[in-house]
C-alpha cells in the first residue's frame, strides 16, 4: 500500500561495494562537522570563575528587606507562608519593645522567620502576597550544601544587611507608572 | 402570636410580629442577610449606630404599600405585614453600604498585617467585598496610643469603630459597670474610667463581641495569625452559675494558645464564657475536646484544613487531655 506521507523511509539490503565498505567518505564527513565545531563560539562557561548575567526578575533565594533607616520592614502578617504552596514558610512573632523603633518598622516583627530551601519552589507568591513590602526573591542562588539543615535559612541569612542593600526597583517596574 | 408575611430580596418568610428586618432576614439566612457591625442580638438596646445594616423597604405594609422615602436600618425598624424589602437586589443599598464601609474605615487605621483580629474580622470583610483595600482618606487620622486594660485586654483605640457592643457587654453581662464612651462625636473614645483595670468574671466577653480589633487577648497577643491556628469546640464543668463551659480553643499541635466563646453563623456569642475559662484554663487536661469546630469554607481559616486532618490525631488529643 502507498504510504500517505512521505516520511517514512524504504529499507533495502543490497551489497555494499567494497568503496562503501571501507567508510571512508562518510569518515570524513564527521570529522569536518567535528573540526567545525571546534572554531565555532563555546555554548558552556568555566562556571565558578565565569557566570551568566542574570534576568533582573529572576527569582532565586529571598530577602528580607529592610526600609531607608534600616528598620526590618516585616511585620510577621503570615501572608506568605499562606500564600505559600510548598509550605516552606514558617515565622514566630514577637511585640517590639520600647527602643527598638530602629530596628523594627512596625508593632510586631519577626522574631523567627525560616524558609526551607529544599521545599521552596520560588514562584514568588510570597513576594506578591507581601503587604509590607519586606520579602523579595532575588537574582542569587541558594548555594548547595551537603547538609539538609543549612537548606533552612534564618533570618542571619535572609534579612538584608545594611552595608549590601539590594536593589529591588527592577523588580517594581510593574508598580512605578 | 400572630405570624406577618415579609418579602425580603423577593423570598417569602412568615415571622413573629415586633421582629426587626435583620432577625427576619437571619431567618431565611445565607447571602440575603445584611450584614451587622453593631448590632449584637444578645445584647439589650445595640444596633442603630454603624448603618452596615441598611436596606430598602420598597412597600411598608400590606395596608399603606408606599415605599419608605430612605434606606432605614434593618437592625432596628420593625417589619410589618406585606412589607417588601430589598437588601442585595437593590443597587441603591449596595452603593450606600460601600460608602459607610469606606467611611467606617476613615479612621480605621490599615494595620491588618499587625492586628491579632485580622482573618475574623468584619470590617475586613466588609472591606473585602466592598473592594475596599485602599483608602481615599488622605488626612491625619485619629490616634491614640495602645493602652492594656487590665491584665487580659488589649485596647486599640485606633481600631475602634464605637460600635457600643463592649459596653453593653460591660453593663449587662458583667456585674458592676466598668467601662464605657468616653466623649462625643469624633472625641468619642472606648475607656475604663480613670484607667480602672476591667477585672470582672465576665468582662472578658468584650474581645468577643468586638467586631474589630480595637479589643484583643492578651494572653493571645502576637502568639499566631488565627489562620494557622486549629480551632476545637471544647466543653468544661464550670464553678460559675453563669458561665456555659462551651467555648473554643484555638490550638496549635497539643497547646491551647487562645479560647473563645462559641460563636453562631452570624457570629454572635448567645452563650458567654467566664474569665477563668477564657484566660486561666489553657491546658488541655481542663478541657473535654468535642472535635474541629466548624467555619465557613470561605473564611482563610479554613485554609488550615484541620477539619481534614485524620481523626486518630484528635483521638490523641483527647488521649492526652485524660491523662
Amino acid at each position: 500500500m502507498q504510504s500517505l506521507t512521505n516520511r517514512s523511509k524504504v529499507v533495502s539490503n543490497k551489497q555494499m561495494s567494497f568503496a562503501e565498505r571501507t567508510y571512508l567518505i562518510p569518515i570524513i564527513k564527521g570529522m569536518m562537522i567535528t573540526l567545525k565545531h571546534l572554531f565555532k563560539k563555546k555554548v558552556t562557561l568555566d562556571y565558578p570563575k565565569m557566570t551568566r548575567p542574570m534576568a533582573p526578575v529572576y527569582r532565586g533565594k529571598h530577602i528580607l528587606k529592610r526600609d531607608l533607616n534600616g528598620a526590618e520592614n516585616c511585620t510577621a502578617c503570615g501572608l506568605c507562608a499562606v500564600a505559600c504552596p510548598a509550605e516552606a514558610i514558617t515565622m514566630v512573632a514577637a511585640e517590639r519593645k520600647k527602643g527598638e523603633e530602629k530596628l523594627y518598622k512596625e508593632e510586631k516583627y519577626a522574631a523567627i522567620y525560616e524558609i526551607n530551601m529544599l521545599r521552596c519552589i520560588f514562584c514568588g507568591l510570597c513576594e506578591e502576597a507581601c503587604p509590607k513590602e519586606a520579602i523579595f526573591l532575588t537574582d542569587e542562588i541558594v548555594k548547595p550544601s551537603d547538609l539538609r539543615e543549612n537548606f533552612i535559612y534564618g533570618k542571619e541569612l535572609l534579612v538584608e544587611k545594611m552595608d549590601h542593600r539590594y536593589d529591588i526597583t527592577k523588580r517594581q517596574k510593574h508598580l512605578i507608572k | 402570636m400572630a405570624l406577618i408575611k415579609v418579602t425580603i430580596d423577593g423570598i417569602e418568610i412568615e415571622v413573629e410580629e415586633g421582629t426587626s428586618i435583620l432577625n427576619a432576614a437571619r431567618q431565611i439566612g445565607g447571602n440575603i442577610v445584611p450584614p451587622a457591625m453593631c448590632y449584637y442580638s444578645s445584647l439589650k438596646g445595640s444596633g442603630g449606630k454603624c448603618r452596615t445594616c441598611l436596606v430598602k423597604v420598597a412597600a411598608g405594609s400590606a395596608k399603606d404599600p408606599r415605599p419608605m422615602p430612605k434606606l432605614v436600618a434593618s437592625c432596628s425598624t420593625m417589619v410589618m405585614d406585606g412589607m417588601i424589602v430589598e437588601n442585595t437586589s437593590n443597587q441603591d443599598v449596595v452603593d450606600a453600604r460601600k460608602s459607610i464601609v469606606e467611611m467606617l474605615l476613615i479612621n480605621h487605621p490599615l494595620d491588618c498585617p499587625v492586628c491579632d483580629q485580622a482573618g475574623e474580622c468584619s470590617l475586613q470583610d466588609l472591606g473585602y467585598e466592598h473592594g475596599l483595600a485602599k483608602t481615599r482618606y488622605e488626612f491625619k487620622r485619629r490616634t491614640f496610643e495602645s493602652t492594656d486594660i487590665g491584665e487580659h485586654v488589649k485596647l486599640h483605640m485606633n481600631r475602634c469603630i464605637l460600635c457600643y457592643r463592649c459596653v453593653y457587654t460591660a453593663d449587662q453581662i458583667s456585674e458592676g459597670r466598668c467601662h464605657g464612651v468616653i466623649g462625643r462625636g469624633d472625641h468619642a473614645e472606648i475607656s475604663t474610667y480613670l484607667e480602672k483595670s476591667i477585672d470582672n468574671d465576665f468582662s472578658g466577653n468584650v474581645i468577643d463581641v468586638c467586631p474589630v480589633g480595637a479589643l484583643t487577648d492578651r494572653t493571645f497577643r502576637f502568639k499566631s495569625r488565627v489562620w494557622f491556628t486549629n480551632p476545637m469546640d471544647i466543653s468544661r464543668k464550670c464553678d460559675n452559675p453563669k458561665c456555659c463551659g462551651k467555648a473554643v480553643a484555638w490550638m496549635s499541635e497539643n497547646t491551647i494558645l487562645r479560647i473563645t466563646a462559641r460563636k453562631d453563623q452570624n457570629s454572635e456569642v448567645k452563650e458567654f464564657i467566664c474569665n477563668t475559662c477564657r484566660f486561666e484554663k489553657k491546658e488541655v487536661s481542663d478541657w473535654t475536646i468535642e472535635g474541629p469546630r466548624h467555619i465557613d469554607r470561605h473564611s482563610v481559616i479554613s485554609q488550615n484544613h484541620y477539619e481534614l486532618k485524620p481523626k486518630h490525631a484528635f483521638k490523641a488529643l483527647e488521649n492526652n487531655a485524660k491523662q
